[in-house]
């Protein structure tokens, strides 16, 4: 069974092996398509039409299929190979080991923003941004600008004590746990990190920068905590919504899984902690 | 604006964004966001929200207005154009406004929006909308 560690666990081979095989996805011309699928979901959901990779209570199970099938595109290249996580109510600074040169490398600089160390750095040659919103070609970073603090334990602990997964009317304006882990209501979680990294991460071709899938793995991870410490509760909706995907309804782009194949993740992988 | 004014800014941003008041006025719905940990109420993009805007900003001409008829892609009833080239907008249940260059922060008005998409441009042009 694959398991999912926390970045700050890794070993150098482990981390070696992880940069790799993103640099090799991005060589091969298979990673931009995930930059593009996500960008696509994300302008297409909106709070009073369809909705299903964001604003909606398919964020989770969407993000997880979405996540795994990189995962699965990465271990082609590499079988030893899973997605990290980043805890960043742990790791909360731009100087912690996840911004360091042998993992994703560091802050944009001043004046651009440009990323200048690590294997992503425009320099390198390695890491063109190709899928973009407007004419600028490499990564950008400006930590900690667009938000001063990432969200502290104490935080995820009020979200996680959410009973509800979701609620009417199951977008962004809804009460529950899903979207207040996501963040436009209560204190903000998932939105805040994006926002805290800046760049890329704050737009929505967000996959160009590779700690988006660090970040949305702890995201996956504290999904599994909710559901570990709430046994009976449960996604919502159960039963047929509009313009909404309910447990037993088939998700796009995908069409052949459903909320409710996702709820149980160790299935496909487990996670080296609890939270 | 300077950088520290900027910075306070986008503060105050965060601020209204975590207060969650108002919704889509027009169906009425009810009140379901919680409070934020500020607890500052927040004033939704009201009438003014809808404004048309020209006006050159950091150097760059930024214009909105509401979207023609036949125009609402994406769940967008407003357009917003940098230098010529349309920035895709969204607006959230409560009335605020997000756009692809700032896609998990929202704003109070298509205006503000506008403001802060040439803040994180830098100068760049925007890639056209497929």
């Amino acid at each position: 069974m694959a398991v999912r560690k926390n970045q700050a666990t890794l070993t150098a081979k482990e981390k070696r092996d992880f940069v790799d095989a993103l640099l090799q996805l991005k060589r091969l011309g298979r990673y931009d398509a995930y930059v593009a699928t996500h960008n696509r979901f994300i302008v297409s959901d909106t709070d009073n039409g369809e909705r299903t990779g964001h604003r909606s209570p398919s964020f989770l199970p969407w993000h997880r299929r979405f996540l795994l099938q990189f995962e699965q595109d990465l271990q082609s290249v590499n079988p030893s190979v899973t997605l990290p996580y980043w805890d960043w109510t742990a790791d909360r600074t731009a100087t912690a080991g996840l911004w360091a040169d042998d993992l994703l490398g560091g802050n944009g600089r001043s004046g651009d923003n440009r990323v200048t160390t690590g294997p992503f750095a425009a320099g390198g040659g390695q890491w063109t941004i190709t899928v973009r919103p407007d004419s600028r070609d490499y990564l950008r970073r400006s930590l900690g600008t667009g938000v001063a603090q990432l969200p502290t334990r104490a935080e995820v602990e009020s979200v996680l004590a959410v009973q509800t997964y979701d609620a009417a009317p199951w977008n962004s304006s809804s009460a529950g746990f899903r979207n207040q882990l996501e963040g436009w209501r209560g204190v903000n979680l998932h939105n805040r990190v994006h926002v805290w990294v800046g760049g890329l991460m704050g737009t929505g071709m967000s996959p160009n920068d590779p700690v988006f899938w660090l970040h949305h793995c702890f995201i996956d991870k504290l999904w599994a905590e909710w559901q570990r410490r709430h046994p009976q509760q449960g996604y919502l909706p159960t039963a047929a919504t509009a313009n909404v995907v309910s447990l037993n309804t088939a998700m796009k782009p995908w069409n052949d899984t459903t909320p409710a194949d996702m709820l149980d993740h160790t299935r496909h992988y487990t996670y080296d902690s609890a939270f | 604006m300077s950088e520290a004014g900027n910075h306070a800014e986008l503060t105050r941003r965060r601020m209204l964004q975590g207060a969650g008041v108002a919704l889509t006025a027009a169906v009425g719905t009810a009140v379901l966001g919680l409070a934020g940990p500020t607890g500052t109420p927040a004033a939704a993009a009201g009438p003014g929200g809808h404004d048309t805007f020209d006006e050159v900003y950091r150097g760059r001409r930024i214009q909105g207005r509401p979207a023609a008829s036949g125009h609402h892609h994406h769940g967008a009833d407003y357009t917003v154009q940098i230098d010529g080239e349309e920035l895709h907008v969204m607006r959230n249940a409560d009335g605020t406004w997000i756009s692809v260059v700032n896609h998990y922060q929202s704003h109070q008005t298509p205006l503000a929006l506008a403001r802060a998409a040439v803040v994180e441009l830098q100068g760049a042009t925007l890639v056209p909308i497929a």
